[in-house]
Order: C-alpha cells, then sequence, then structure tokens
C-alpha cells in the first residue's frame, strides 16, 4: 500500500516545496548588502539644488542619519514619498536624498510637485557612487549610525509596516548616539 | 510581496523610463528591438588588445546582474549593469586583477553576485547538493539493480 502511495507522497512533497517557494519569491529577490554592520562608504557628491556645491557623507558623522536613493524617473518612489515625508518631519535626524542617475531638471521639477522633505541631496548623475553604496534600485534606504557605520538597509519603496520598523531603529540610533 | 514588483519593473526592462529617450528613438528602438534581441548587450569597449578584451568578456559572464537576477553583467541591459560593465572596464585599464575585480563586486553587493560563489558554511548545500543527489540515485539504482536480480 505505501508503495504504491509513494509516488503521491514525493508528489504532494514537491508542491509544498512549490508553495513555499512561491510564498518567498519576492523575499529571496532581495540581495542582502554585505555593507550592513560596515562604516558607510565615504562618498562627496554635488549638491542638487546648488550644483556649485560639493556635499559629503563625512560631513555627517558624529550624529545618525536615513540615506534614502530615489530617482524622478523611479515609479516606485513615488509611492513612498508619503512615508518620506513623515520621515523628514518625525524622524528627527537628517534625511539625505541620493538622487541616483537622475536628470537635475527633471529632479527639481519631481521635488517641485511632490515636496521635498529632505535635508538635502547628493546628485549621482554616472552612478560611481551608488556601486560602492552597493545600490542596485530605487528606492532604497540606509540607516547610518553615528560611529558612521550601516545599521539598516530597507530594499524597495517604504509602506507603514516599513516606517514603523525604520522608525523604531531610529530612534534606538538616537539613544545610543545620546549616550 | 507584490509592493516589490513596480520596484524591480522599469529596472530590468531594456527601456528605461527616464526621459533620457525621445519619442522617436523609442519607436526606433522598438522596432529594432527584434534584431537586438539575440545580440550581446555589451557595448564597444576602446580594449587595449585581445587579451583583455576577453578577461572582460568573461568577468562579465561570471558576474550577476542584481537587478535582472538571472542575468549576467554581459547579458544584462539594466542601467546598473551598463554601470558596472564600465566601471569593469576601467579596472581592467587600471590593471587589477581578475580576481581584485570579483572582490570589488563582493565586497559591493555579496557573494550572490558570482554565479560560482566561494565554497563556504552558506554554499555548502549549493555546491554539495548535487554530489548528494548524485550518490542517492546511484544508491537507490544499485539497490534496484540487486533486487531485480535476485528476483530473476
Amino acid at each position: 500500500m505505501i508503495r504504491m502511495l509513494l509516488p503521491l507522497i514525493v508528489f504532494g512533497g514537491l508542491l509544498a516545496l512549490l508553495i513555499a517557494g512561491l510564498q518567498t519569491a519576492e523575499e529571496r529577490k532581495l540581495v542582502q548588502s554585505p555593507l550592513v554592520g560596515k562604516p558607510v562608504p565615504e562618498v562627496t557628491l554635488p549638491a542638487l539644488h546648488d550644483p556649485q556645491t560639493t556635499r559629503s557623507t563625512a560631513e555627517l558623522v558624529g550624529q545618525p542619519y536615513i540615506l534614502n536613493v530615489w530617482g524622478s524617473w523611479c515609479w516606485a518612489c513615488r509611492v513612498e514619498h508619503p512615508f518620506i515625508e513623515r520621515l523628514g518631519q518625525e524622524a528627527g535626524v537628517p534625511l539625505v536624498g541620493f538622487n541616483w542617475k537622475d536628470e537635475r531638471e527633471d529632479a527639481l521639477e519631481w521635488l517641485e510637485r511632490f515636496g521635498d522633505a529632505w535635508s538635502f541631496h547628493l546628485v549621482d548623475f554616472e552612478g560611481r557612487a551608488a556601486i560602492d553604496l552597493g545600490v542596485y534600485g530605487a528606492p532604497e534606504t540606509y540607516l547610518v549610525d553615528h560611529r558612521g557605520i550601516i545599521q539598516h538597509k530597507h530594499i524597495g519603496p517604504i509602506d507603514a509596516t516599513v516606517f514603523e520598523d525604520l522608525m523604531r531603529r531610529i530612534m534606538q540610533m538616537r539613544a545610543e548616539a545620546g549616550s | 510581496m507584490t509592493r516589490l514588483q513596480g520596484f524591480m519593473r522599469f529596472e530590468c526592462s531594456a527601456f528605461r523610463v527616464q526621459g533620457r529617450l525621445r519619442p522617436a528613438a523609442m519607436i526606433l528602438a522598438g522596432l529594432l528591438l527584434s534584431a537586438v534581441v539575440a545580440a550581446s548587450a555589451i557595448e564597444p569597449f576602446p580594449f587595449e588588445s585581445e587579451l583583455q578584451e576577453q578577461r572582460f568578456r568573461s568577468l562579465a559572464e561570471e558576474i550577476r546582474c542584481t537587478v535582472c537576477q538571472n542575468q549576467s553583467l554581459a547579458d544584462s541591459d539594466a542601467p546598473l549593469a551598463q554601470d558596472l560593465r564600465r566601471e569593469l572596464f576601467a579596472m581592467l585599464q587600471d590593471g587589477r586583477s581578475d580576481m581584485e575585480i570579483r572582490m570589488f563586486m563582493v565586497d559591493r553587493y555579496g557573494d550572490f553576485v558570482l554565479y560560482r560563489p566561494p565554497l563556504a558554511g552558506h554554499t555548502l548545500l549549493l555546491w554539495g547538493g548535487p554530489i548528494v543527489l548524485l550518490l542517492i540515485a546511484l544508491g537507490s539504482t544499485i539497490v534496484i539493480v540487486r533486487r531485480r536480480r535476485k528476483a530473476l
């Protein structure tokens, strides 16, 4: 009896594997960054509003901050934008925009239209600095602590759940920086 | 689960919605698309020698594009893959070794970018799995053959 049922059992097993695989398919696509837990690479890039000046991650050492990768071409960045606004208002730490592979005029127009909640923006037109940060899509959000260590990286748009998680982590970073 | 789909979709298409392509160019691109499909995604770089070009190609083929994850850097049209190819070429020009270039990619994107990741604790199943399966198959074949012989 068991011998006859064996193919069915194997088939059932494969089916279970398939269903389990489908459930985690999206999650498995995310490439965990090897940079989490490591110092943030120092990037010095032109500012968005004032292209003559350069801004650097080095100037932020000593305080926790958020680095958010976005582009006006990025559809999902618009989706997460309400939460970016909330981060800008509620997080209490600098919110740095990393304008990735964008056109300056497009980016400025986008900010005009949807609102600029960021503290300032770094412009990476070529995408060279983004490689050093391990960026592979937009939006991506990095949390950097006061020692300059990347504590967390969120890949993809921020939704309500992610927002809560980020806020919890930011509060923890702020507490650590205060001590 | 669905929230990530939009995130990946634009990046993976050959023609990104980014404002840089003019409508006429888009139409032309569309017309040409069928002809381009079979061709490699690699843009012509001014290689110094044939050897350098070979090294570029073999490295581009063994590094995964993290955007379109079933494509190598050599296959992918994703903007990030273009950037990484440019970086790869610059590093070759710079005289860096193949190993240094692989480390550069791994430092930024993790072991996942290598189609042949190093043998380590977390890749043991990946490398050992096929051997284990082969052993199981061999073992069961032997058992089945022996049983049939006995039955004869």
